[in-house]
């Protein structure tokens, strides 16, 4: 990007909506773009190692990424990272049903415009 | 152009008991589908049929047929539904009974599809050549073959497509794929062959939106703000042309939303690759677009797929030993400091976590579903003692006794959960995802008398 463009620091939920489930041990996040141009963002910068950083605590194994750009969206599994899964598991979200809030609590750097183009849609409206 | 409708009435056994009601009584529609068997309850159904014959199968299931049978048969409308459990034919003879009390006996035609149930025929397979190792692990399935509780393979739509042409008007299934039930219709009505691959991933496509009933019209939805009010939450309605185009909407009057966000949500949850492995054809998730058509209406376009996979995923279920949970709610000022020191008593007590196969202890209100997001301590803290064990003795006696004493016998302002009694060890039911050939599963759909495998 251009050094002159204005940056801020926002959380996720301002990019992107996402849920998540389980497939035994596996958990599974699916990221879906506010915009076309924050999909190209998301591309770029939501890749696996950040993923996996922000889930260290939980995610034991490897995270894959794949993507659907006709919903402008990618699909996280994030492997050994249910306590065993299902019902060996003894965490409490053993389905990880709420790993997709805490990613979308994530705080990234984005260029100023990619959230102004789409505010219209964003979870919290200013 | 013949359009088709298919409400759905529930993601899981156990979804909201009104659901079928409001989906047949809310408009017009042509198929209810019914959900019930989440993977743990194939295990437990298996071990009701062993105690007890007759049963086998969720017993929910009458009391919502009750709600809509009368209805359904006026006006044509026939229900596809897994509600067979580990015994369709018990099934079915609940459902006769039902309809003879309802005097529509007459014109209730009960079909059942059989086949998916490996349970009986286990040594059989393997002696045949049919390893059933352990998809994730790669482990043979002789390490468990002891324990094993119930085992069941994933069917696709044949048989449920055989019963419609059949005739039947409540189809009553085993384990099937989720979809399998909102695809058999689209392909029974509009003559959709078994190779129709962009088609019959349209209908799983569909089938994949509404299997978790409100999870595709504003539930557990990101932009939660949006959706103006969850009271009586609108189940999905998916209405399908015969070029496998569809829109996903529900009744007038109900309560969630329906857009191009929260459909999307939907596809992308509980999937691996964007290739999604059925019975009946591999789905390209990222093959289809998404259009807000008008209000609560998403039309969902262009799907494609590829031929079905060689081999049929079968779910085998077995005992993995015993587990337990106990709470303690802490209170503030020093939440967090007193909650750890709770459970390092508490530990001691039980006689320490290494006593344990598995061991541990989270605070909800912190920490329990991910980490912490606020640097501020917490008001309060509920602390969840957790064991799983292959003695189900040791869990009774040196963990489930220890919980209520550090009430009075710790930090100050720990207060106890009123409905919980003392803990007890339940049994932890384990699965073991396989794949078998299609050759070793043949499906049986029973009209009557009449059994025909196909």
């Amino acid at each position: 990007m251009p050094s002159d463009q204005r940056t801020v620091r926002v959380p996720l939920i301002r990019l992107c909506l996402a849920r998540s489930g389980d497939k035994g041990d596996t958990a599974n996040i699916g990221v879906i773009a506010r915009s076309e141009a924050i999909y190209e963002w998301i591309l770029e910068h939501l890749t696996p190692a950040f993923v996996k950083r922000h889930f260290d605590d939980l995610c034991q194994g490897e995270v894959e990424r794949f993507e659907l750009p006709n919903l402008l969206a990618v699909n996280f599994l994030l492997h050994r990272s249910l306590g065993g899964g299902g019902t060996l598991s003894l965490l409490l979200d053993a389905q990880g049903k709420t790993y997709s809030q805490f990613l979308l609590a994530a705080e990234v750097e984005v260029p100023e415009e990619l959230i102004h183009a789409d505010s219209r849609n964003a979870h919290q409206q200013e | 152009m013949k359009r088709l409708v298919i409400a759905n009435c529930g993601g899981f056994w156990g979804d909201d008991p009104t659901a079928p009601r409001r989906q047949v009584e809310g408009g017009p529609i042509d198929y209810l589908v019914m959900d019930y068997l989440a993977e743990v309850t194939m295990a437990l159904l298996q071990k009701q049929r062993a105690r007890q014959p007759g049963t086998g199968y969720p017993a929910d299931f009458l009391s919502h047929l009750r709600d809509v049978l009368p209805a359904c048969v006026q006006r044509g409308i026939r229900i596809i539904t897994n509600a067979g459990g580990v015994n369709p034919l018990g099934c079915r003879a609940a459902v006769n009974a039902l309809a003879n009390d309802l005097g529509i006996a007459d014109r209730v035609k009960v079909g059942i599809v059989l086949g998916d149930d490996l349970y009986g025929s286990l040594d059989t397979l393997l002696s045949s050549g049919e390893p059933l190792v352990n998809m994730d692990t790669g482990q043979a399935l002789s390490e468990i073959r002891a324990k094993v509780l119930s085992a069941n393979a994933y069917i696709g739509a044949a048989g449920i497509v055989n019963a419609l042409e059949r005739g039947a008007n409540v189809i009553i299934t085993g384990r099937v794929a989720d979809a399998a039930v909102a695809l058999a219709p689209m392909m029974h009505e509009f003559g959709w062959s078994q190779t129709d691959w962009d088609h019959l991933a349209a209908g799983i496509v569909a089938g994949h939106i509404i299997e978790c009933g409100t999870q595709c019209t504003g539930g557990n939805f990101t932009d939660w703000p949006l959706v103006k009010t969850y009271r009586r939450m609108g189940f999905p309605l998916v209405e399908v042309e015969e070029d496998g185009s569809f829109v996903v909407t529900k009744h007038p009057n109900t309560g969630g939303l329906v857009s191009v966000h929260t459909v999307a949500e939907q596809i992308v949850y509980e999937i691996g690759p964007p290739a999604y492995l059925t019975p009946d054809v591999v789905a390209r998730f990222d093959s289809v677009t998404l259009e807000q058509e008008g209000p609560d209406r998403v039309r969902v376009t262009g799907a494609r797929g590829e031929p079905a996979p060689a081999k049929l995923k079968v779910s085998i279920s077995y005992h993995a030993g015993w587990r337990a949970f106990g709470r303690l709610l802490v209170s503030g000022p020093e939440a967090l400091a007193k909650a750890n020191k709770v459970a390092e008593a508490f530990w001691d007590c039980a006689g320490g976590r290494s006593a344990y196969d598995q061991a541990l202890h989270q605070f909800i209100g912190w920490n329990a579903c991910h980490a912490p997001l606020a640097a501020c301590e917490p008001g309060e803290v509920l602390v969840q003692f957790a064991v799983r064990d292959s003695d189900e003795r040791k869990i009774n006696t040196r963990f489930a006794p220890q919980i209520v004493p550090r009430v009075l016998g710790t930090v100050p302002g720990i207060t106890y959960i009123a409905d919980q009694g003392r803990p007890r060890a339940s049994e932890v039911v384990a699965f073991w995802p396989a794949l078998v050939s299609r050759d070793a599963v043949t499906q049986r759909v029973i009209i009557g008398d009449e059994d025909i495998a196909i």
